[in-house]
């Protein structure tokens, strides 16, 4: 059977487009929002990443940051993001969901029970920012077992050695990290530089969709079309920010640089 | 979960960098695999190489100012009317207190690394001062960051690192204390890791950093060791020694050469931060039974919540006032070789206001927490128990909070 994942990817393929990947923390600003924003969006986004925030994020930049502990205080819970998804996926049955957050949150959760959850709930891939190869060898052995796609991170700095053996151990899906830099730094390397790391990737597996994250704006999105995938996340973060300061609606607002981003890909 | 004897505790961690199988590893982002696994692989070389070794003992003696005092308490002694009091006057060390050994070593490992950057955290703004001052002695650009919180309230580390050239970089997210600063201090490492060079500032963080910093630190025990030799001619019978513990630095710099002793010979006593008589808020999660978890790079007992959400903390002492606890101090504590209990900020008020009576000697707020532990147990010991309290830092940083509390002295 081809996970949901791989779909989205295979569709946007045909479209001859990279998929368009966005991201947005639960609970931003209050449960409810967050599920119309996601349900929103995702008319345009093919893959949805869904964060469950934590109040340490050492790999954050100020943007979802800000969001992560607007998220906090309103009280969302690990349960509210699980019913988030819940209730996403009744109408949106199709559509691949990506929980991603810290370490911790899971730990706590307990590993096994967070995963049958996510099985349970149809969560179609994590991402675990501070659980790197090879500490997550078993954890990402338990998400195979349940058909969830564990999503490995590469970065600028990893050695090619390890870029083979992470490869090799990676599900359907590879996220590649475009800089040095929290999520939402300024793009501080050329699009050609990304892209080349890039295809040093995927020419180590071409079966594997490798996308690009960090840095990724509507400025910068059509320079790197070229990739399997591209995800979006600061910048729609900063976007439910500045809506909730104007009092204006983050749904309409955020929606329409959904809608924008996927038009400069197309 | 046994502890090994002959080997550092240090080095007594599995391959994934875990002490007895569950304590610290390196739960950190891909992006910073390469800078932790490039620093473990010199700091291993440069462990054994006798020039670097020259170099640090260099440094130790003439910079550093080694070794730093043993004295007995005669009128504390006297006063409590029962076991002998000591204490080894750390705060003797360059810039006053033990957080020199590790920047001093962190400054050199930067320097064998041709990076000229290096970067730091503070809480109390010891580790700061100090980072500042070894950058500044090895000629290394520093930056250090703070919680905003944590820079009103010890004004004076401030200005020091100020007019050590350094740079403090105010955190204001979170509770803008020390949990937040070596957040964004991690952060920002992510997004220079290429030039610069992240000094953690006690045995907190990758498993790496827990190392380095113990190894600069265990200077303390190795002196003591000496000292107690020619003052007693051999080690006493009934030992105990005192630390406070905050991330665990200065605890296990005092412990680290007397933890093959059988504990009823040399007992090992951590005293962390209870917080304000009246919250519920505090600093102390080995002595107050809190879950394990993962915070910055490690796991270890933690304030969370049954999210995992990572709690508040309060504490007098902006030393102690930190949510995790070195993975090595959860090892001791569950082989139970050490022992962990609090002292709250009013215990440590009047410890500090009873130690400065009696003695020429002026604790900061993080050894007068286990200055506490010590007027409490001492009366009833006997005589001939030899009591060591570690006094790692000294008050002058805490002069305002020490007005304030206290009114003008």
């Amino acid at each position: 059977m081809v996970s949901l994942l791989n779909k989205a990817f295979q569709d946007a393929k045909n479209e001859k487009r990279p998929a368009l990947l966005t991201y947005i923390v639960a609970g931003d600003n209050t449960k409810m929002k967050s599920l119309e924003i996601l349900k929103s969006i995702s008319n345009y986004a093919d893959i949805c990443e869904l964060g469950f925030p934590h109040n340490t994020p050492i790999a954050d930049g100020g943007q979802i940051q800000t969001s992560a502990y607007r998220a906090i205080k309103n009280g969302i819970k690990i349960n509210d993001v699980f019913s988030i998804v819940k209730e996403f996926k009744k109408s949106k049955k199709t559509k691949p969901i990506i929980l991603m957050g810290y370490y911790n949150m899971i730990f706590q959760y307990n590993e096994n029970k967070f995963l049958d959850k996510c099985k349970k709930i149809k969560v179609d891939g994590l991402i675990v920012v501070d659980l790197p190869y090879p500490e997550n060898k078993k954890f990402a052995a338990r998400c195979k077992k349940k058909r969830i796609n564990f999503i490995q991170l590469v970065s600028p700095t990893t050695s090619s050695l390890r870029l083979k053996k992470i490869i090799k151990d990676s599900h359907d899906m590879i996220y590649y990290i475009s800089m040095l830099s929290t999520t939402g730094g300024k793009l501080k390397v050329s699009p050609k530089k990304i892209l080349e790391k890039y295809s040093k990737i995927k020419n180590h597996n071409k079966s594997k969709n490798v996308v690009i994250g960090f840095g990724i704006t509507e400025k910068s999105i059509k320079s790197l079309k070229k990739a399997d995938g591209l995800v979006v996340g600061s910048a729609i973060c900063k976007e439910i920010s500045n809506s909730i300061k104007k009092r204006q609606n983050p749904v309409t607002n955020v929606t329409n640089i959904v809608k924008r981003l996927k038009n400069k890909i197309k | 979960m046994k502890l090994k004897r002959g080997i550092a505790l240090i080095d007594q961690h599995d391959q994934h960098g875990f002490w007895g199988g569950k304590f610290g590893g390196s739960f950190i982002p891909e992006t910073l695999k390469k800078p932790v696994e490039d620093l473990t692989n010199k700091f291993k070389k440069l462990r054994n190489d006798k020039k670097f070794l020259k170099k640090r003992d260099f440094y130790f003696k003439n910079y550093i100012g080694t070794p730093t005092s043993f004295v007995k308490l005669d009128n504390l002694t006297n006063h409590l009317e029962g076991a002998q009091i000591w204490t080894k006057v750390v705060s003797e060390a360059n810039g006053g207190a033990h957080k020199i050994y590790n920047a001093t070593v962190h400054a050199l490992i930067c320097k064998e690394m041709g990076k000229k950057y290096i970067v730091g955290d503070t809480g109390a703004g010891y580790a700061g001062k100090m980072l500042s001052m070894a950058a500044k002695k090895f000629g290394l650009k520093c930056k250090i960051f703070m919680g905003a919180k944590d820079i009103k309230r010890q004004k004076p580390n401030c200005d020091a690192m100020r007019k050590n050239g350094a740079e403090i970089v105010p955190v204001h997210s979170g509770s803008q204390t020390l949990v937040d600063a070596v957040s964004e201090c991690m952060r920002y490492w992510v997004s220079n890791c290429e030039n610069t060079h992240m000094c953690v500032g006690s045995t907190v963080g990758p498993n790496i950093f827990v190392k380095i910093c113990g190894w600069s630190t265990a200077q303390i025990s190795r002196e003591l060791k000496v000292q107690l030799k020619s003052e007693f001619k051999k080690i006493p019978k009934k030992i105990k020694l005192i630390n406070c513990v905050g991330g665990g630095s200065s605890a296990y710099g005092f412990w680290s050469e007397f933890i093959d002793y059988d504990k009823k010979q040399i007992e090992l006593i951590g005293v962390e931060a209870g917080g304000p008589k009246k919250s519920k808020l505090h600093a102390a999660p080995l002595s107050r039974n809190a879950k394990i978890g993962v915070l910055h790079g490690a796991a270890s007992y933690l304030c969370q919540n049954s999210e995992g959400q990572i709690n508040d903390t309060e504490s007098i002492s902006a030393g102690l006032d930190y949510p995790g606890v070195s993975p090595i101090h959860c090892f001791l504590k569950d082989t139970k070789r050490a022992r962990y209990t609090y002292a709250t900020d009013e215990d440590a008020l009047n410890a500090y206001v009873m130690v400065t009576k009696y003695e020429n000697l002026n604790p900061s707020l993080e050894p007068s927490h286990a200055f506490a532990e010590a007027i409490r147990i001492a009366p009833k010991l006997s005589k001939d128990t030899v009591i060591i309290v570690n006094s790692c830092g000294d008050a002058k940083k805490d002069r305002d909070i020490l007005k304030e509390r206290l009114g003008k002295r």
